[in-house]
Formats: structure tokens, C-alpha cells, sequence
């Protein structure tokens, strides 16, 4: 088990603050951050390439913060791979290999290259690999000092959808063949894909670990939920159920109005609001939905499913429709529409 | 750079000038060339004072180029990869050699190995002579060329990605091994064109060898000698054996250098 406590270092341009995480035996953890929030250098000091300037890193209880790189048996992949382009795949693999005889050492060479799918390519330079078949040589040469962790720096984002999508089942792969695994990344959706649990990173500190349910449907805040893909959030001030007749709170933004269930005291804050949740339709909804507003389109945009469509209640909502509904509701800019959400698919988070 | 094939005044002003720079350099040499006659080359060649000098200056210059290598090449290793201070100082003064001028680097290369100074009496104690000797003129020759190979090595360890190096550390080499498996191999190419260079511009020398070792005599001196005791005439065929010889070695070692880059891509 990795133990992350208080880890800090200041690199000027990058920095990591008073980081704290657990990576069970076994698990799959992806650290989500945006690009130059230390992500880098966080995997570079648990490799032991960067000496700490305070916290600990453990693993299973031995210290092992200033470990010497060698000993310290973590499985280093960067986002570009790092492949020795005057060697082989074979001798890139083989770089840190220790086996007790030649054939052994050959042996085990090539069970790694064919455990990534990498056998036919043992012969071929790094220059002339594709991203794909580069980044499997990378995890067959980490696999082959066999790290109790493996460290992944971007293993996914420089590659080709094909490519990616062949990685990331691999990844999978090593996972369900109980390697502990830590990977970091700026894409949600491959942290979604991947982790068994996530941690999501914020000018050089975690914000909020959990499972990628948790992360998703709880944010624990605007940062997080922005991160996490969702659209709607809105800044502004909640007021008591006691003003409003239905028992709900109010929630007031500059320029709209919203019904809230919240236990939450009121005061300063924001609230998300998933684009999937708000329905849009041509008459005002005779539903239970207590959030219900006319507006006009302004915009339609087709995301990864389905289209976005903004729509101006005097604020700007994002409502997410299948290509189907929008092709029904006969959408397109300037078209007056009612937009409508439950009280509860409101969530308002306190500054 | 390719902007156009149409040849328009740019290129074609620009083209006259750049001939003119190569006329310079190749009219003299050539001109040397063709005016020396096969026979007076082939009894020049033979001449015993001539090979004697041709070959010391060969040896010489290869031993400053390979003992200066052994401790110039982990420098600029540390340049290429370390901040530490007084950096900046230490670049200028390896630049320091190419811009005094080569007859005071003699002079101040006499002031320390001649006899009476610490490391002249301590050489002599061991049977070295610096003074008037090929010790000497190793030691001048190295002065004069070391910043050429140390700045080539540098600039090539510099081109190669850090985090090759950091890969290979985190899978266990260690960090002499790192620098003999991953640094050297990819600098290697930087490396050799800086001993070239490093050796071309040792045998070459004459300011700093002449004050420090008149004898045993180089060529480049031979050459002095000969233009200064018996005219232009005698020294020509000299210079013409001395650059023949250096462009067949120059060549060589470029092949030689070609073939490995070959091998490793």
C-alpha cells in the first residue's frame, strides 16, 4: 500500500502543496488535474527523481521518502513514452531486467513483450513505433523491474483514438492481474474509464478523493464539478424555505431564480446543475418539475452525446438532448422553449 | 529554407557574395597545390625531418585530444545537466583559450611548467620535460583546443531529453550507468565532432607551441622554420604534405563517425 502524507515541493513554475492519498494493494488510482497543476512532479517524487521539500511517502509502513531511486521499485511511465531511441524494443525492455541467465533473461523479454502485445516488435527501433505500440513497449519495460507500483504520467492523452482505446483496455488488463497502479491525467473520461477510485487535484493539492461515482454525482466543489464535465453552475446566494411558499429554498443568481431543496444555511454559494437533468419542451410542463422557465435558444452545439443546447432564461442553462428530441422540438437558434428541472436535481454547495 | 525556385536578385546577389567567400578559402589553397610539383611533394615527403615532424604533430595532438577527453567529457556532462554556482564563470573561462591570444597562452603555459615551478621540478623529479619536450607540446596544444571539444560535447549532452535519463534511473541503473548507457551513446555524435575538432585545431597550432617547445619540432613550426631560413619555395611542399595528411585523417574519422550513426539508428 502506498501512503502519501503531507507531501509538499516547490519547483517555482510547478509545485505540489500538502498532498495526502492512499493507494491500496490492488487499486486503480487516477490523480485528475488540469496541465502544470504538478501532476508531473508529484509522479517524479514518488519515483524518487525529486527529493521532497516536506511530507512522507510510504509503502506499507516503511518510510520510504528518501529511498534511492533503484530500491525503490516504482514502475515509471511518461505521457512521451521516454523509449531509448539507440536501442531496440528488446533492449529497451531488457534495460532493467536482471535475470539469473541469458536464456532466462531472453525468455522473459519476450513473455513481456507478448504480455502488451509489443512480441512482433522486439527487433524494431522506437522512432519507428507508432504512440500505441511505444506506449506498450514503455509498460512492458516498467513491468519488467517489477514495480510494486506502477506510475503512469499520461500514459493515454498523446495517442490516437484507436490507439487509446487498445491502451486503456491494456491498463485494464494489469489491473484485473492485481497490479497497484497510479496514474495521472487531465482527461475525466479516462479516469471515469479506468479508476477504481479518483483524486482530483487542484493548484498542487487534492481537493477531493473518492470513487468516480462519488466524484461525479457529488462534487465537492465548483472547481470539481466543472472538471468533471458539468455545465451548469451558477454563483449566488441561497435564502431560506421560509420565503418560499413550497417549503424550498430560493436560491438567487444574477438573473434568475431557482427552487432548491437544500438543508444548507443560507448564505453565499453555487449551485451545479447537470445538463442532463433539465428537460426542454414547446408548452409549459404540467409535471412535478417546481424549476420551469421560458427562454429562447441561443445556441446548439453537438457534444460527444447527444447536442447541447443553450438556452437564455436570463442566464445562460445548458440543457443536454438526444439529436432525436432536438429534430422533434424542431430547435434552432431564436426558437422559444420551456425549460424545466426538479427542485432536486438542483445541488447547492456553500462557499 | 526553400522559398521559391524562381532565381530573383535576392538569392542571386546573395549566391555572388557567398562564392566570393569560397573563392577565398580555395584559391589560395589550391593555388599552393598546383604550383607544387609531383617530385618536390614526393621529396618532401621522403624527407626524414619532415615525417619526423608530421608524425609528432599527429601523436601529440591526438594524445592532448584523448587525455583533455577523459576529464573534459564528464564536465560538460555537469554543464549541460547542473546548476551550480558560479555556472556562468566556469563557461567563460573554458571559452577563455579561444580568444587570448595563442602566443600569450605559451607564454603563460611556460610560467608554469618550466623549470623552477612546482610543476615543472615535479615532472622533472619524474623524468618529464615540459620544456622543449612533446610533454610540452601536448600541454599546448590542449590549451589552445579544449573549449572546442568541451562545448561540443556539451551542446550534445544538452540535446538529449532529461527524462531518457530519468527513465533509466527509475529502472534501476545507476547513475554512472545512466551516463555511459543513455548520455554518452546519444551525445555521441556532439562528442566526436568535438575531438575532431578538438584535434584539428591541436595539430594546427603554432603560437602556443612554438614558445613553449621549439624542438622537438611540429609541422605547423616546420613549416615557419623552412619559410623563414629558405624562402617561400621550401616551405610550400611542406604545408601541402602537412594538409594532405590531415584531410585523408579528417575524412576518415568523418566516415568512420557516418557509419556508426548508421549502426545506431
Amino acid at each position: 500500500m502506498l501512503h502519501v502524507e503531507h507531501l509538499t515541493k516547490n519547483l517555482g513554475d510547478f509545485a505540489i502543496q500538502d498532498v495526502s492519498f492512499d493507494v491500496a494493494d490492488g487499486e486503480y488510482f487516477v490523480l485528475l488535474g488540469a496541465s502544470g497543476v504538478g501532476k508531473t512532479v508529484l509522479v517524479e517524487t514518488l519515483a524518487g527523481l525529486i527529493a521532497p521539500d516536506a511530507g512522507q511517502v510510504r509503502w506499507d509502513g516503511a518510510d520510504i521518502t528518501h529511498e534511492r531511486i533503484q530500491k525503490r521499485r516504482m514502475g515509471l511511465v511518461y505521457q512521451d513514452q521516454a523509449l531509448f531511441p539507440h536501442m531496440t524494443v528488446f533492449h529497451n525492455i531488457a534495460y532493467g531486467l536482471r535475470a539469473p541467465s541469458r536464456t532466462a533473461h531472453r525468455e522473459r523479454v519476450r513473455s513481456l513483450a507478448a504480455g502488451v502485445g509489443a512480441g512482433e516488435l522486439l527487433d524494431r527501433y522506437p522512432p519507428t513505433l507508432s504512440g500505441g505500440e511505444a506506449q506498450r513497449v514503455a509498460l512492458a519495460r516498467a513491468l519488467a523491474t517489477e514495480p510494486r507500483c506502477l506510475l503512469l504520467d499520461e500514459p493515454i492523452s498523446s495517442l490516437d483514438m484507436r490507439a487509446r482505446s487498445e491502451v486503456r483496455a491494456l491498463l485494464r488488463g494489469l489491473h484485473r492481474k492485481g497490479h497497484t497502479i497510479m496514474h495521472v491525467t487531465h482527461d475525466y473520461e479516462e479516469a471515469m474509464a479506468l479508476a477504481s477510485r479518483v483524486g482530483i487535484m487542484e493548484h498542487g493539492t487534492i481537493v477531493q478523493t473518492g470513487t468516480p461515482e462519488e466524484i461525479f454525482h457529488h462534487p465537492k466543489s465548483e472547481f470539481v464539478a466543472r472538471f468533471v464535465g458539468i455545465r451548469n453552475f451558477f454563483s449566488g446566494r441561497l435564502e431560506g424555505p421560509a420565503r418560499g411558499a413550497d417549503g424550498l429554498a430560493r436560491f438567487m443568481t444574477d438573473g434568475a431564480a431557482f427552487a432548491v431543496l437544500s438543508d444548507a444555511q443560507p448564505g453565499l454559494g453555487f449551485v451545479i446543475l447537470r445538463s442532463e437533468d433539465v428537460t426542454l419542451s414547446k408548452k409549459r410542463p404540467a409535471g412535478s418539475a417546481r424549476n420551469c422557465f421560458q427562454g429562447e435558444v441561443l445556441d446548439l452545439a453537438p457534444a460527444r452525446l447527444g447536442v447541447e443546447v443553450i438556452i437564455d432564461i436570463g442566464i445562460e442553462l445548458a440543457a443536454l438532448l438526444t439529436a432525436q428530441s432536438v429534430e422533434r422540438l424542431a430547435l434552432e437558434c431564436g426558437t422559444k422553449v420551456w425549460a424545466s428541472f426538479k427542485a432536486t436535481a438542483v445541488r447547492f454547495i456553500e462557499e | 529554407m526553400r522559398l521559391g525556385t524562381k532565381t530573383d536578385s535576392f538569392s542571386l546577389v546573395f549566391a555572388a557574395l557567398g562564392g566570393l567567400v569560397l573563392l577565398f578559402i580555395i584559391a589560395p589553397l589550391a593555388g599552393m597545390v598546383l604550383r607544387s610539383s609531383f617530385s618536390e611533394l614526393s621529396q618532401t615527403a621522403a624527407d626524414p625531418e619532415v615525417r619526423d615532424s608530421v608524425w609528432l604533430t599527429l601523436w601529440t595532438s591526438m594524445a592532448a585530444t584523448a587525455i583533455l577527453a577523459v576529464a573534459g567529457i564528464p564536465l560538460a556532462y555537469l554543464l549541460a545537466r547542473k546548476t551550480f554556482p558560479l555556472k556562468e564563470l566556469v563557461t567563460a573561462v573554458i571559452d577563455l583559450p579561444i580568444v587570448i591570444p595563442h602566443s600569450a597562452a605559451g607564454i603563460a603555459i611556460l610560467g608554469i611548467v618550466s623549470r623552477g615551478t612546482l610543476v615543472g621540478d615535479a615532472a622533472e623529479g619524474i623524468g618529464l620535460q615540459f620544456v622543449g619536450g612533446p610533454g610540452g607540446i601536448i600541454v599546448a596544444m590542449a590549451f589552445v583546443s579544449v573549449p572546442f571539444l568541451i562545448n561540443a560535447a556539451r551542446d550534445g549532452f544538452a540535446a538529449v531529453p532529461e527524462r531518457l535519463e530519468k527513465a533509466a534511473l527509475s529502472l534501476g541503473a545507476s547513475p554512472l550507468g545512466v551516463f555511459f548507457t543513455i548520455s554518452a551513446p546519444l551525445a555521441w555524435r556532439s562528442i566526436l565532432s568535438g575531438l575532431i575538432l578538438m584535434w584539428a585545431r591541436g595539430l594546427s597550432e603554432f603560437g602556443a607551441v612554438v614558445v613553449v617547445a621549439y624542438h622537438p619540432i611540429v609541422t605547423p613550426v616546420l613549416i615557419y622554420e623552412r619559410f623563414g631560413a629558405f624562402g617561400l619555395k621550401y616551405a610550400r611542399p611542406v604545408s601541402v604534405v602537412f594538409i594532405g595528411v590531415c584531410l585523408v585523417f579528417f575524412i576518415a574519422m568523418r566516415l568512420l563517425a557516418r557509419r556508426q550513426n548508421h549502426a545506431a539508428r
